[in-house]
């Protein structure tokens, strides 16, 4: 039966638990003559959760476990010859049989007496009903694969059998044990409170799941680069991912220029972004009458809801040309040659719109942080005669400093993660120069470039994205981490 | 004497009166900064303001021509000589499928216009302002209906890209013929053929309904539209019960102790992580590890739940905390037990908050491209998936693929379908602000 098979009946059992237990609740009670512990409906969910979940639990353990013993015992089944080459050759095998089996089921009784033949005889007869099988095998895997086709039959046949028994198991244990006197309620509330901590529990889970995919796949990474020429290396060209006869020496994996290109970049969007937004905000906070406010404010965060994909397009339609003709007319104007000295992909268009980005960002983290600094410090400071701008500059940017500081910082590490302005803005070119007006590359791009397309899971052009993935994690989470560290230490001041 | 000494020296002193010493604090320089300081403040909103409008200037000037599409009214005669000429169709089912269909529609065109086109220069011309779409077109037509062989029906026909452009005037026909894509000749036929109101703009409703393809006059962002719609759902069913279940125990249950202060700064550091982490995650576990399909809407689903996690748990730890806690001592107080609290009282009373927390959670979700790009979404999907299991793109990633394609023409499909996903945004940010205007309540 098919999971989803197995899955309904197990829910239908469900409803049926429900009922029952709710009916059996108040027909023993109303024997008993004593009244519910708890009311009726808890009942009904006792019966139910004790269907569901420990048959459920058992059929995800099943679904897990079953596959991976499967496997093993299909490898013990091999011939002596084939279990003396390495496990890559006997990866191949498994994956061989494991198509065969899969073409095997689509035979029907007929066709399955050719089987006998060979493999030679198989392969066409596959490849009519649509599976075609990669390389040249051997006849013992037609073997391996009846007999991997006979066990996954027997483990499902067994699955049915057991998940679907400890449901009703579950069910008639449960009816059995309602009284009147039973806590349900209690049992209930504690299942779903460990549902409650399960559920945050999650987001331990995929921190603890980001680094350990990235390591596992960066450990494997560093074996066939060492970290120093990762760490410090000042060249990038990976080639292309390892064809026939390469080895992986032939790239030159240098950390180095994506992460100046990186750094730049934010560097650049920064210094638009900072001074515009913080000075947006104090005046929004400061000066702006309640209807400018109203209208300004939410329209400057409009720019915060839009996809960063759109500003990428932007940028490589609008910003880059309208850049790289302004420079050919500067230079025309200038020197008299019309050479533009802007490239179209360059640093500042991709820092240029990536600032755009920021600056819902930067003024409304700065706008909340100037708006919790306490009225009593503003009017001291108005009340001894200090004009508005010398209140801003001297009383309240310094009291909310920590906080702009932080919320700088969460602003820069988002700068730093962003992609989708730099793949289609910044160019793919990986060096180091200080001139903003040619294309740098960034981390994020290259982990785009390096993983879209067809992938082999084992070279080092590929596992490298996820040491810089890696990379990009840590120091992001550093920078978010001293943020909050600053944000927090500076709420206490005042509350 | 005194007097006249006082009466003299009086107008003396109002004659030459004594200099009042005004000591300079400067209010004239401190108020010109002032001035200053709110200019700069003004000038940085509306640069803040005018980048805006540029960027939707941008995408709307060059996206709005994408609705239109320009077609061409022909009354195509469905030639047997044509589609069948040995008269195998009944037994040989491949010859409708590969019949000479484009043929039909240039002869149609040739006819319309009175031109020759036995003349195999002419013929090129003709066939390079059809869309090569009409190839499915009309074998559809063919296909759905064989009776229709023989006879002559008046239907409408896409144009080619360049036709396309050069008609909605954003190809320069001032430059000489050889150095753009379509000809003089094309050109004054393509004015002729406007001029009778047979080659005419048309609400383009390709642009929904159709999937990927190569020529731009016929891609549309439909798989990607249902791409989105199944990640969307996704993302509903996994991250909303999980988030909400995951702020009510750290809202109302959790003990305050290392443990919850370490999930806090987690969830905080999540919503910060760069989100192309969260695509090498679903590469890692969804796809190398548990054997998932690549390109499938449930990878995608699954990684922009994990990435939306985050925006839920803290909106909606916010509105739990915006109920009062009368209510909850209130609740416990007629002797309700601590999870009927929540469930039956709190919870509904946070509810429009959760919600619109979660609608703005799943418009960024909408929006998110780069993880999308490493879980393999880059990928030519023409046909619609049946499943969230079967390949597909998303609205994002789209357009994405489409601003990396050289024509022409794509820069203006590439607009439409920005300005597509901008309304999806509008839409759901908006829903999320009448919400809460209608349901936020101050306590």
């Amino acid at each position: 039966m098919s999971t989803t098979t197995i899955l309904s009946i197990v829910l239908v059992l469900a409803v049926v638990a429900y009922v029952l237990g709710r009916t059996t609740a108040k027909r023993r009670a109303a024997a008993s003559g004593t009244r519910l512990h708890s009311r009726e409906g808890y009942y009904g969910s006792f019966a139910l959760l004790w269907t569901i979940i420990p048959s459920l639990v058992l059929l995800a353990v099943w679904l897990l476990v079953s596959p991976a013993v499967i496997d093993t015992a299909v490898r013990d089944s091999f011939p002596e010859h084939v279990k003396a080459e390495t496990q890559a050759t006997q990866g191949l095998a498994m994956g061989m049989v494991d198509s065969i089996a899969r073409g095997l089921r689509r035979l029907d009784e007929q066709e399955m007496t050719r089987v006998t033949a060979g493999f030679s005889a198989l392969r066409p007869v596959l490849a009519s009903k649509g599976v075609a099988l990669a390389g040249d095998g051997e006849d013992y895997m037609i073997d391996a694969a009846i007999q991997l086709n006979g066990w996954s039959d027997a483990s499902r046949l067994w699955m049915t059998i057991c998940v679907i028994g400890l449901a009703l198991a579950g069910l008639l244990y449960a009816v059995w044990r309602i009284r009147p006197e039973v806590r349900a309620r209690n049992s209930v509330e504690r299942a779903v409170l460990v549902a409650l901590i399960g559920a945050s529990a999650i987001a331990i889970l995929t921190t603890i799941g980001i680094v350990l995919s990235m390591l596992s796949e960066t450990i494997s990474f560093f074996r066939s680069v060492p970290a120093m020429e990762f760490f410090f290396g000042t060249v990038w060209d990976p080639r292309f991912a390892a064809t026939v006869g390469t080895t992986s020496s032939d790239g030159q994996f240098g950390l180095i220029p994506l992460l100046a290109g990186t750094v730049y970049i934010a560097f650049v969007a920064m210094l638009f972004a900072v001074p515009i937004g913080l000075f947006a905000a104090t005046y929004l906070a400061e000066y702006a009458g309640p209807k400018f406010r109203a209208f300004a404010k939410p329209l400057i965060e409009v720019l915060a809801g839009i996809p960063t994909i759109v500003y990428g397009f932007f940028a490589l339609v609008t910003v880059g040309p309208f850049l790289r003709d302004l420079s050919a007319d500067i230079s025309g104007i200038v020197t008299g040659n019309a050479t533009s000295f802007i490239q179209a992909q360059s640093v500042l268009t991709a820092g240029l719109v990536m600032g755009i980005m920021l600056i819902p960002f930067v003024s409304s983290l700065s706008d909340d942080i100037i708006t919790a600094v306490p009225r009593a410090m503003r009017d001291g400071s108005l009340g001894l005669g200090a004009t508005r701008s010398e209140t801003m500059r001297k009383v309240i940017l310094p009291a909310a400093l920590p906080g702009i500081v932080g919320a700088l910082l969460l602003t820069a590490s988002r700068a730093i993660g962003e992609t989708m302005i730099v793949v289609l803005a910044a160019g793919v070119a990986a060096r180091l120069t200080i001139n903003p007006f040619e294309p740098m590359t960034t981390v994020t791009v290259k982990i785009v470039n390096q993983l879209t397309g067809d992938l082999e899971f084992n070279s080092p052009q590929t596992l490298v994205a996820f040491a810089l993935g890696l990379t990009l994690f840590f120091i992001t989470l550093g920078l978010n981490i001293y943020a909050l560290y600053i944000v927090r230490k500076y709420r206490e001041q005042y509350e | 004497m005194t007097d006249m000494t006082v009466s003299g020296s009086a107008p003396e002193a109002s004659q030459m009166p004594e200099k009042r010493v005004w000591r300079d604090i400067g209010i004239k320089r401190r108020y010109a900064a002032e001035r200053r300081f709110k200019t700069y403040g003004l000038v940085a909103v509306l640069i803040g303001l005018a980048c805006l409008a540029m960027l939707l200037f941008s995408v709307v000037s060059k996206g709005y021509t994408a609705f239109q599409q320009t077609s061409i009214r022909l009354d195509i005669t469905f030639d047997k000589k044509i589609i069948d000429p040995q008269g195998q169709a009944t037994s040989n089912n491949r010859v409708l499928l590969m019949a000479n269909y484009p043929l039909l529609a240039t002869r149609a065109l040739a006819k319309t216009l009175g031109v020759d086109e036995s003349d195999r220069k002419v013929r090129r011309e003709l066939s390079g302002m059809i869309s090569n779409g009409v190839r499915t077109q009309l074998r559809d037509m063919v296909l759905n209906d064989v009776a229709i062989i023989g006879k002559t029906r008046t239907i409408w026909v896409l144009a080619a890209a360049d036709v396309d452009s050069a008609y909605k005037g954003q190809i320069d026909l001032s430059v000489d013929q050889s150095r753009r894509k379509v000809n003089d000749q094309q050109v004054e036929w393509m004015n002729k053929l406007a001029g009778e109101g047979i080659l005419t703009g048309r609400f383009n409703t390709g642009i929904f309904l159709n999937g990927a393809s190569s020529r731009p006059e016929t891609a549309g962002m439909g798989v990607a539209m249902i791409g989105s719609m199944y990640m969307m759902a996704i993302v509903l069913v996994l991250a909303l019960p999980i988030g909400v279940a995951a702020s009510i125990y750290l809202e109302e249950f959790a003990p305050k102790n290392r443990w919850t202060d370490l999930i806090e700064v987690n969830i905080n550091n999540l919503a910060a992580v760069p989100s192309i982490v969260f695509g090498l995650l679903g590469l890692a576990v969804f796809i190398n590890f548990a054997g998932l399909p690549r390109s499938a809407s449930l990878v995608g689903g699954l990684v922009l739940s994990l990435m939306t996690l985050p925006t839920i748990i803290i909106a909606t730890r916010a509105a739990l905390k915006a109920v009062p806690p009368s209510i909850r001592a209130a609740a416990l107080g007629i002797g309700a037990s601590k999870m009927q609290m929540v469930f039956h009282h709190v919870l509904p009373l946070a509810a429009p908050g959760i919600l619109t927390g979660t609608i703005i959670g799943l418009a960024q979700a909408l929006g998110e491209t780069a993880p999308l790009l490493l879980i393999g979404m880059v990928a030519f999907v023409a046909d619609f998936p049946a499943t969230p299991m079967d390949p597909a793109t998303a609205l994002p990633v789209q357009i994405y693929m489409w601003a990396n394609e050289a024509e022409r023409a794509f820069v203006e499909r590439t607009s439409g379908a920005i300005i597509i996903l901008l309304m999806f945004l509008a839409a759901m940010n908006i829903t999320a602000i009448i919400l809460r205007r209608r349901f936020e309540r101050r306590w």
